[in-house]
């Protein structure tokens, strides 16, 4: 990194204490005065010098699982674990290839079979109940996979030479990337069901994985665009002299390296709709953001430390971000041979 | 003959599976509202609309038209987007500015805000904000002064106004029972949401800034020492013009998608153009005509944003590049 603004190295003094002045009251609520335990009167008493993170250890099970039966809890937290365990490998680059895809789809089948239940001797669990970071991650890797294919086809539709394809590919996308995502969340919750005839009633769940993944899907194309660009010419000129077909070249050469040159902005995307999929808990999923209005929303005595709630939940989509997007940089410079 | 048929005939048999889905989905909605009594159509927009609309730029009272509530959410949509991209660029240029300090104390304290902020989802910082405006402040009759004249409590912050009515005076809100009367108001929500989205706009902002003043050569910045300007005439008069190519592309994304993003202000209730369509929506049962003038009033904002970036864009690019 070049250092732009010279600020002379003499203002140690004023920069610690500026930064001692701002991060000092900070620590001081958070840690130093903080009540650890789930004790309301020490809590109380703390209010305005000290954080409770006791509300925490009160309300975890709610935060982390929303309203899902108690005793079968143990259900969406091998979920959580198996698609966390995906995304872990899914930052090694050794296992990007199709064949990956598949092991995440069998996966996150898996996951959902074992949180909806109804087979074996596992009892049903209506996905009305389902809450909490399962639910956030299973929507957003659900959603990103669904729309994995379309994107690509969208990306490949919207360089294609066939002039009809190529403008309903581009409308398409420029149409989904000009709207807001909740504008098509209320289209899920309120529309969908009057698209579909009377006597179909998909569950809201569906309808909103479905929405986020048409929504993903434009921008996910564009990402692929920009990959495809990158690849020269004369790999597909190449490919087409030695007698593959379209298809061949397009499945066999170019997307592979579009993909590969692709991979760190497919992840920072994966990013923006893993934080997106706060914005269900508007329409009445209480997936993790939707989980602590449950948990602290009905709740009047702890109802008061929201904000460390809040902060929690934060620090959870924090982790989530700041290690994909990690991942991301390190795909980046790794990317450069 | 065979070639040309061979490309447009795909095409065509697309064009047409995709108007028989369009059709049936649009028969679908045509069935069901049937089913539940409402006929198609925006004619409902010239009925009263019934409900208050909190705050806004119009006078606008339920009586009115549903299309006046409307176009007094699509302004309050923009008296919040406005100053928050004016808001965010200041802010983003400054933590980027930040991020590029020599010393490492600004450099970090920057870079730690930027992977926290970029980190959390905007809901999550829009509700946080406005816990803390609605809970954590003092009552209105306690409001705290953080400058002379400006009042901070629950009830919003209370700005001193220029009244003109007969000569012109300065209005100052003063405590008044349980609430401030006088000058001019600005509630909580807003104040949640204009807070919230400049932060996080701010941050994706400081990124572009970073990058577009790391891409100015670094001899341009050597010669213009060697000439004797100071560090603050170099960033003016030689960093800013050159890296303003390439900060203001993508500085346009970024406006689109803080207007886009101001959509989540029905989270916390601030009336604008979604919070009052879901309203509508839920009071007519039209959820067809409501989301397509969601969507049609975005699309336009969206066009006209990246108009004016285009044009800004022609100004600042290098002459003849373009």
């Amino acid at each position: 990194m070049i250092p732009m603004i010279r600020f002379p190295r003499k203002r140690t003094i004023f920069w610690t204490l500026l930064a001692g002045a701002l991060l000092w009251p900070i620590f001081s609520w958070a840690v130093l005065h903080a009540i650890w335990g789930a004790d309301l009167e020490a809590c109380r008493a703390a209010r305005g010098v000290g954080a409770c993170w006791g509300v925490i250890v009160e309300k975890h099970r709610l935060l982390f699982f929303g309203r899902y039966p108690f005793a079968e809890q143990w259900r969406p937290l091998i979920a959580t674990l198996l698609i966390v365990a995906v995304l872990g490998l899914a930052t090694w680059r050794r296992l990007w290839q199709p064949r990956f895809a598949v092991l995440a789809l069998i996966t996150l089948s898996i996951a959902t079979l074992l949180m909806l239940g109804g087979l074996a001797s596992l009892s049903f669990v209506p996905t009305k109940l389902w809450g909490g970071l399962p639910l956030t991650l299973l929507i957003s890797l659900g959603s990103t996979l669904l729309a994995f294919p379309f994107a690509i086809l969208l990306a490949l539709g919207r360089r294609s030479r066939l002039p009809l394809l190529r403008q309903l590919c581009t409308l398409y996308i420029e149409l989904v990337r000009g709207v807001p995502l909740i504008s098509l969340l209320f289209m899920a919750a309120f529309l969908f069901p009057l698209l579909l005839p009377a006597q179909w009633r998909p569950d809201i769940l569906p309808r909103v994985v479905f929405t986020i993944a048409a929504f993903a899907a434009a921008y996910l194309a564009e990402v692929i665009r920009g990959g495809l660009q990158a690849v020269p010419s004369g790999q597909y000129t190449a490919a087409l002299a030695i007698g593959m077909t379209w298809w061949q070249a397009t499945r066999h050469i170019v997307l592979p390296q579009a993909l590969r040159t692709a991979l760190p902005a497919l992840v920072n995307s994966f990013v923006g709709i893993f934080k997106d999929s706060s914005l269900i808990s508007i329409v009445s999923l209480h997936e993790l953001t939707g989980a602590l209005a449950i948990s602290l929303g009905g709740d009047a005595e702890w109802r008061s430390f929201y904000l460390e709630g809040y902060l929690f939940i934060a620090l959870i989509y924090w982790i989530f971000c700041y290690a994909l997007s990690c991942s991301a940089r390190r795909l980046e410079s790794g990317l450069r041979y | 003959m065979r070639q040309t048929l061979f490309r447009w005939l795909p095409q065509i048999a697309l064009v047409i599976l995709l108007a028989l889905l369009l059709g049936w989905m649009g028969h679908n909605v045509l069935e069901n509202m049937r089913g539940r009594g409402i006929h198609a159509g925006f004619d409902f927009l010239r009925d009263p609309a019934g409900f208050e609309i909190g705050e806004g730029l119009l006078d606008y009272d339920a009586s009115q038209p549903l299309w006046r509530a409307f176009l007094t959410g699509t302004l309050n949509t923009l008296r919040v987007g406005l100053p928050a991209i004016v808001a965010a660029t200041l802010l983003g240029a400054l933590i980027g500015l930040g991020r590029l300090a020599e010393h490492p104390v600004p450099r970090k304290l920057c870079g730690a805000l930027v992977e926290t902020l970029r980190n959390i989802p905007l809901l999550l910082q829009l509700l946080m904000c406005y816990f803390a405006l609605t809970s954590l402040l003092p009552e209105a009759s306690e409001a705290i002064a953080p400058l002379p004249g400006f009042l901070l409590s629950k009830g919003g912050l209370f700005l001193p106004a220029l009244d003109c009515t007969q000569t012109c005076m300065l209005d100052l809100p003063a405590a008044e029972g349980f609430g401030i009367s006088g000058g001019w108001s600005l509630s909580p929500e807003f104040l949640a949401v204009l807070i919230a989205l400049s932060l996080y706009s701010a941050v994706f902002i400081a990124e572009i800034v970073r990058g577009g003043i790391q891409s100015v050569s670094r001899g341009q910045i050597d010669a213009a020492r060697a000439l004797g300007l100071r560090p603050l005439q170099v960033l003016r008069v030689v960093i800013a013009p050159l890296a303003l190519r390439a900060i203001v592309p993508p500085l346009g994304n970024q406006y689109l998608n803080l207007i886009k993003n101001s959509s989540l202000a029905v989270a916390v209730g601030y009336p604008e153009l979604v919070s009052v369509a879901n309203t509508s929506l839920n009071q007519t049962g039209r959820a067809f005509e409501c989301i397509v003038i969601v969507m049609a009033v975005y699309l336009s904002l969206s066009l006209l944003t990246a108009l004016l970036m285009n044009r800004y864009n022609t100004r600042v690019a290098l002459r003849g590049t373009r």
